[in-house]
């Protein structure tokens, strides 16, 4: 009888990893301006297109992306669907998502033959699908890129994603501010899934902005896997480990509802705990405001919204209104803002279940 | 192969015949095996106290430790049933998974605290008979249909949420979680977990059906030529370890107050591992409950060691393996003097 080899590979073959990857993005390093302060952004669901509003050229967009097994992800989808039906020159053609790569390529390639006018892609692994990027421009049809970015810049026009560096660098800003003042503050960490990049990043991030406040010490990192099962397991032995601590830094809010349920049941209060990528429950909570969760630092599933724009755009050969430029930007980074009860009702329409 | 394949060797009337002292008899009926893996435990206890006197020497991380422990614990009970049949089940993660998602559906929220607790029992007995069907009947090998059921039930799990997190709103289900819930001081959860396995030593130790489990994985045609109906024995081993899976799945909604389709991720190497370091033989025929629970206990307590002292994952892995090989080493090595 085959024998299964309990513990051997436990974190790399799970399905959390693509979970995880789902969760947030496996994008690059894309920071130039994070701006520390976060409290006069514009909305993340801002209504105005980027391109003029003005209906134009008829344009095909083919939109292409991994299976929707994530809050984050099914907001991608809603929020590619409904920028597209605001134009009655854009026509989508959305394939079914998958998270196989050979899958993905097929359908990608099937968009190409099928001639569409631009290509929107959210791969479900970035490198894997560079080829059939490089295969669409090549054919003529620009690629916008979103979040899980490809190998070469040449298999994209344009490449849409998030920031996980500004999540951390942005939630650990937050954090400083608050704790200003106290001394020996103590900050503790709940990271993600630990093999993947983005976990790394949003860790940096994190480190280096609390480098600013001499005052603040992160006293103790425990990564979890993006789900409300491990939030709940990690946190539950944090709180056990931490008897005194002032601050919170949760990657992701999912694995956040756990998190929030350890720390009700310790019974524990007294510090202030900041989630990331938005969730509505998160936003709910923190406009209640009856419970540690005071903010979150979004990871905005909006972008999905943008990359229609853009692709419209880049269909009209148009550029990107306010901007200068005659054409579109080669990148777009979007801003991790953080939400807390200041701000919280402008972001609640991109709140993910 | 230092194993005798048949009757249960936990049971008394199987000691060695060599003369010994009448304090070693007893250690020996006590199950070497058993005080090697309390050994262990001591051990890893100390550690915890030494490293971490304040934090790990408290009540309160006691009940955590156990409370944890109660969920996989649970499986893992189930789990022993099937590996001592000689039967393996790939699927009790994905079970807890489907079970749990499909009990914390809106529309299941309404029918309020037995709603959710009758939904994830039934999902869970439904799965194991499946499981069992296709094992006994249809005459597939248990790896291959739970990896089937595996497959589909994570499906099926991700299908009713669209990969959403179901949120618990039912009031009675998440007070079962909660300090003033705890009986004595133990937590409701562990209170499940210890009848569970209280029961699940008694099926395996005191009755017919623990006997012909022994049998049916000690040598499935002696059993068959003995009377025993093997196959009906095979679908009651799988319909338990799907309800294990289904109790369990309820004790996760209460614990991390939501339903999800990531739930019980690994779990089946968990709760096999479990088994293999209490001294259930992966071959079949030979299963102890207190050894798999004694199992669970040692991961619990290594992960609450480490977190405590702020290990990060990729300690704690290679770790966790050393550890895992060193247990069975130290088992070896007592197996072979008694």
């Amino acid at each position: 009888m085959p024998e299964p080899t309990p513990f051997t590979n436990r974190f790399t073959s799970r399905r959390g990893m693509l979970f995880g990857a789902a969760a947030v993005s496996a994008g690059t390093l894309l920071v130039g301006c994070t701006s520390n302060d976060s409290k006069d952004e514009e909305p993340a669901a801002n209504d105005q297109p980027a391109a003029d509003d003005k209906p134009g050229k008829q344009v095909t967009i083919g939109f292409a992306g991994p299976q929707a097994d994530h809050g984050w992800l099914n907001a991608i989808n809603d929020n590619a669907e409904s920028r597209a039906k605001k134009y009655s020159d854009v026509t989508l053609e959305i394939t079914e998502g998958s998270n196989d790569t050979a899958q993905q390529i097929g359908q990608i390639e099937t968009l190409i033959n099928k001639k569409v006018d631009v290509l929107v892609v959210l791969p479900a692994d970035g490198k894997a699908l560079t080829q059939v990027g490089l295969k669409a421009m090549r054919a003529g049809i620009p690629v916008v890129n979103l979040d899980r970015i490809f190998n070469t810049p040449q298999a994209y026009r344009c490449w849409v994603g998030g920031d996980n560096y500004g999540m951390g660098l942005n939630a650990g800003h937050y954090i400083g501010e608050k704790l200003k003042g106290k001394s020996d503050a103590r900050v503790i960490e709940l990271a993600g899934l630990d093999n993947l990049e983005l976990t790394k990043q949003r860790t940096q991030g994190f480190d280096d902005a609390l480098k600013n406040y001499p005052n603040v010490k992160k006293v103790a990192r425990q990564a979890a896997e993006f789900t409300v099962e491990s939030g709940q397991a990690k946190m539950a032995q944090l709180l056990q480990a931490q008897p005194r601590f002032d601050a919170l830094w949760n990657h992701d809010d999912d694995q956040g509802v756990g998190a929030l349920r350890a720390i009700e049941q310790a019974g524990r209060d007294g510090f202030l705990m900041v989630g990331g990528a938005g969730a509505l429950a998160a936003f709910q909570a923190i406009k209640q405001d009856n419970g540690v969760l005071k903010a979150t630092v979004l990871y905005p599933p909006t972008m999905a919204a943008s990359a229609i724009d853009l692709a419209r755009a880049l269909g009209q050969g148009k550029g990107v209104g306010g901007l200068a430029e005659y054409e579109i930007p080669a990148s777009i980074t979007l801003y991790s803002a953080v939400v807390d009860k200041t701000n919280v009702d402008q972001y609640m329409p991109t709140g993910f279940k | 192969m230092t194993q005798p394949v048949s009757p249960p060797r936990d049971s008394t009337d199987k000691v060695p015949q060599i003369p010994l002292p009448a304090w070693r008899t007893v250690m020996v009926r006590a199950d070497l095996r058993t005080l090697s893996l309390l050994g262990v435990l001591t051990a890893l206890i100390v550690i915890g106290g030494i490293t971490k006197p304040d934090e790990f020497l408290d009540t309160r991380n006691l009940q955590l430790v156990l409370t944890q422990a109660s969920v996989i614990g649970v499986v893992t009970v189930g789990m022993t049933f099937v590996i001592t049949s000689g039967g393996i089940d790939l699927s009790v993660g994905a079970i807890v998974a489907l079970a749990s998602v499909w009990a914390t559906t809106v529309a299941t929220q309404e029918y309020g605290f037995a709603g959710i607790l009758f939904t994830a029992m039934i999902v869970g007995v439904g799965c194991g008979l499946v499981n069992g069907l296709l094992i006994a009947y249809g005459g597939m090998v248990p790896f291959i249909a739970t990896l089937a059921m595996l497959a589909s039930a994570r499906g099926l799990a991700l299908q009713l949420t669209d990969g959403r997190t179901q949120i618990v709103t039912v009031d009675g289900v998440l007070d079962l979680g909660e300090r003033d819930a705890y009986v004595l001081g133990v937590p409701p959860l562990v209170i499940v977990f210890a009848i569970v396995t209280v029961i699940g030593w008694l099926v395996l130790n005191r009755t017919t059906f623990g006997r012909r489990t022994v049998a049916v994985g000690g040598n499935a045609e002696a059993a068959r030529l003995a009377g025993i109906d093997v196959r009906r024995q095979r679908l009651y081993l799988y319909l338990l370890s799907g309800l294990c899976c289904g109790i369990a799945a309820f004790l996760l909604i209460i614990l991390s107050g939501s339903g999800q389709n990531t739930n019980g991720n690994l779990y089946e190497l968990d709760a096999i591992a479990a088994a293999i370091i209490g001294g259930t033989l992966l071959t079949g025929g030979r299963g102890t409950i207190t050894g798999s629970v004694l199992g669970v206990l040692i991961f619990t307590t290594i992960t609450n060691i480490f977190a405590l002292n702020n290990l990060q994952s990729d300690v704690q892995q290679i770790a966790k393996g050393a550890i895992i090989v060193a247990a069975v080493l130290v088992q070896r090595r007592t197996a072979s003097t008694t």
